[in-house]
């Protein structure tokens, strides 16, 4: 299996690697997130983990992934993006746009998809927690648009 | 693309060649080309009497005599001509008939005797093949449970291609001998490594391979028992009626010389090279168990070859695991070839789970493995997994001691 330079880089340097606290702590929070997907029979468990402002901009994001190189770049990839980010503009990165970025082959588009899933994952576990699920969508609604 | 030169520590996949087994073959390359059928010249007398002098050095290390011993293409054609070949001979229903004979061997054999056996289920014979305890070690009871009246083969291996354990193999061919059934073993980790006499070891067939002994590729040997009893096989290549007519075709002269030579340096230097060959084992298991935790090693810890070790690192996937250690030549617990990651079938038959299967790493020693080899990857090893680990969310709960196995997880 040949890797692209970028999934070897951030396999050698993975960004924001980590968490907000064991898994205790982080659920106590509100203002954090936590995405967990895949399974360990099937070769991939990514977990991430967002901490968002009462604006609903995503301030950190951290991630651990359990996976091959290509599962780990992408969630690293991921974290790098949605940092910054409303949460409502992160949802609208596509797992199609991992793949181009890290030049992932057929047999690896899954783990883009993982990725994805996991960003949807935590931010709705977010929404949830923060009771935040009516503002976002309606502060949200304008970039929804925009996006159309 | 390697930028670095990677250290190889798979040597139970293939050895290199010996120089003084190269330079053997060299001659019967150029000058001493004939062919050994060619009776009316020197050229073939010269490669027939060269061929006659491997099968003395072949048939010396497993204590055979030189007329039993035919030469092939290495061990996959020896386990095919020995286990198709003895069934068709002694089947008892003619070909087109069910119940033509049992045939018992094992579930964590080689592809090259697994492959030939279920071959032969659908062409109306049956067979056992047994699981292995979860140590791998196949003893005389295991096959005592399996025969039945109308067995007619067993096919053991002598130790294991993935774990090198060591199989009962003398004890079994005792049994088999006992009830006058036919006994393979497919030896071609075992020989030139491990002290071999087919005679006390009570073997009526036993298949070898020149390039895991230090000898070239695409020769091996195929020991047939001609007395006590004499065992006839059915040949798979007919034509020229070379090698008693149980394997046609002109002999690869320069390959068997290459072989013979390899089984005559593996004979005289075996104690060396295991001298040399177990404190490398065990400076590494050695050092990686004690620097890592949830680490183990696979397969029975002393019934086992010196030179093959199978580790398995828990809460790391297998596949990153290998671009990890992209700097060691070794081989993985998983074939990840395709878009499923399909675990060792070796590794599950003993009942290893898939997530420790996938994380494994079969690392194996060879004649010229240095400690300076064995320690550099000990220190790739450590650092690829306390790596995959700082990022991995499994040993976080583990860590926090979550029982892995009673989450649900959200399967895609």
């Amino acid at each position: 299996m040949a890797y692209s330079d970028k999934v070897v880089d951030h396999y050698e340097k993975p960004r924001n690697v980590g968490s907000f606290g064991t898994s205790k702590e982080v659920a106590a929070r509100k203002d954090i997130g936590v995405g967990i997907v895949g399974a360990p029979e099937c070769g991939d468990v990514m977990q991430l983990q967002i901490r968002v402002s009462d604006a609903g901009v995503i301030e950190d994001a951290k991630f651990k992934c359990f996976g091959c190189g290509s599962a780990i770049a992408s969630s690293s990839l991921a974290t790098e993006w949605i940092k910054g980010k409303k949460v409502d503009e992160a949802l609208t990165i596509r797992n199609t746009q991992i793949v181009e970025e890290l030049s992932l082959p057929p047999v690896k588009i899954h783990c883009s998809v993982l990725a994805e899933d996991s960003i949807r994952s935590a931010i709705e576990d977010w929404k949830r927690k923060s009771g935040a699920a009516s503002a976002t969508t309606t502060a949200a609604a304008p970039t929804e648009a925009a996006a159309h | 693309m390697q930028l670095t030169q990677q250290i190889y520590l798979d040597n139970a996949a293939t050895t290199p060649c010996d120089p003084r087994v190269v330079e053997a073959m060299l001659p019967y390359f150029t000058e001493k080309f004939g062919n050994a059928g060619s009776r009316n010249h020197r050229f073939g007398w010269d490669a027939e009497d060269a061929i006659e002098i491997a099968r003395e050095q072949a048939a010396a290390v497993i204590g055979a005599n030189a007329k039993e011993v035919i030469f092939t293409s290495g061990s996959t054609e020896s386990n095919n001509l020995a286990i198709k070949g003895a069934a068709e001979m002694y089947a008892r229903a003619p070909k087109g008939q069910s119940g033509r004979g049992h045939i018992v061997t094992v579930a964590h054999e080689h592809k090259a005797v697994l492959d030939p056996v279920r071959r032969l289920m659908r062409e109306g014979f049956d067979a056992t093949f047994i699981s292995p305890p979860t140590d791998g070690v196949i003893t005389v009871d295991h096959i005592r449970q399996a025969l039945r009246p109308d067995t007619i083969l067993v096919s053991v291996m002598w130790a294991n291609n993935e774990l090198g354990t060591i199989n009962e193999v003398p004890q079994i061919g005792r049994l088999c001998h006992e009830r006058e059934i036919i006994f393979h073993t497919d030896a071609t980790q075992w020989v030139g490594k491990m002290p071999t006499n087919v005679e006390t070891d009570c073997i009526d067939l036993l298949s070898w391979s020149g390039h895991k002994i230090y000898g070239p590729k695409g020769v091996g040997g195929l020991y047939v028992r001609r007395r006590k009893p004499r065992v006839r096989l059915e040949s798979l290549v007919d034509g020229g009626g070379q090698e008693r007519g149980m394997r046609s075709g002109t002999q690869n002269v320069t390959g068997i010389v290459g072989f013979g030579k390899a089984c005559e340096i593996g004979l005289a230097e075996m104690d060396k090279d295991r001298a040399h060959l177990q404190p490398l084992r065990d400076r590494l298991e050695r050092e990686l168990t004690s620097r890592l935790e949830v680490c183990q090693v696979n397969g029975h810890l002393t019934k086992r070859l010196p030179n093959i070790s199978n580790i398995s690192f828990g809460f790391v996937e297998g596949e990153s695991l290998m671009m990890g250690v992209r700097d060691i030549a070794c081989s993985s617990g998983s074939a990840c070839t395709s878009a499923s990651l399909e675990p060792s079938y070796v590794l599950k038959s003993l009942g290893i789970g898939d997530d420790m299967a996938h994380s494994s790493l079969r690392l194996s020693f060879g004649r010229w493995t240095t400690v300076a080899d064995v320690d550099a990857a000990i220190g790739l090893i450590e650092r690829a997994v306390n790596h995959l680990r700082s990022m991995s969310p499994l040993f976080d709960l583990h860590k926090e001691g979550v029982d892995l196995s009673k989450i649900v997880w959200q399967s895609h």
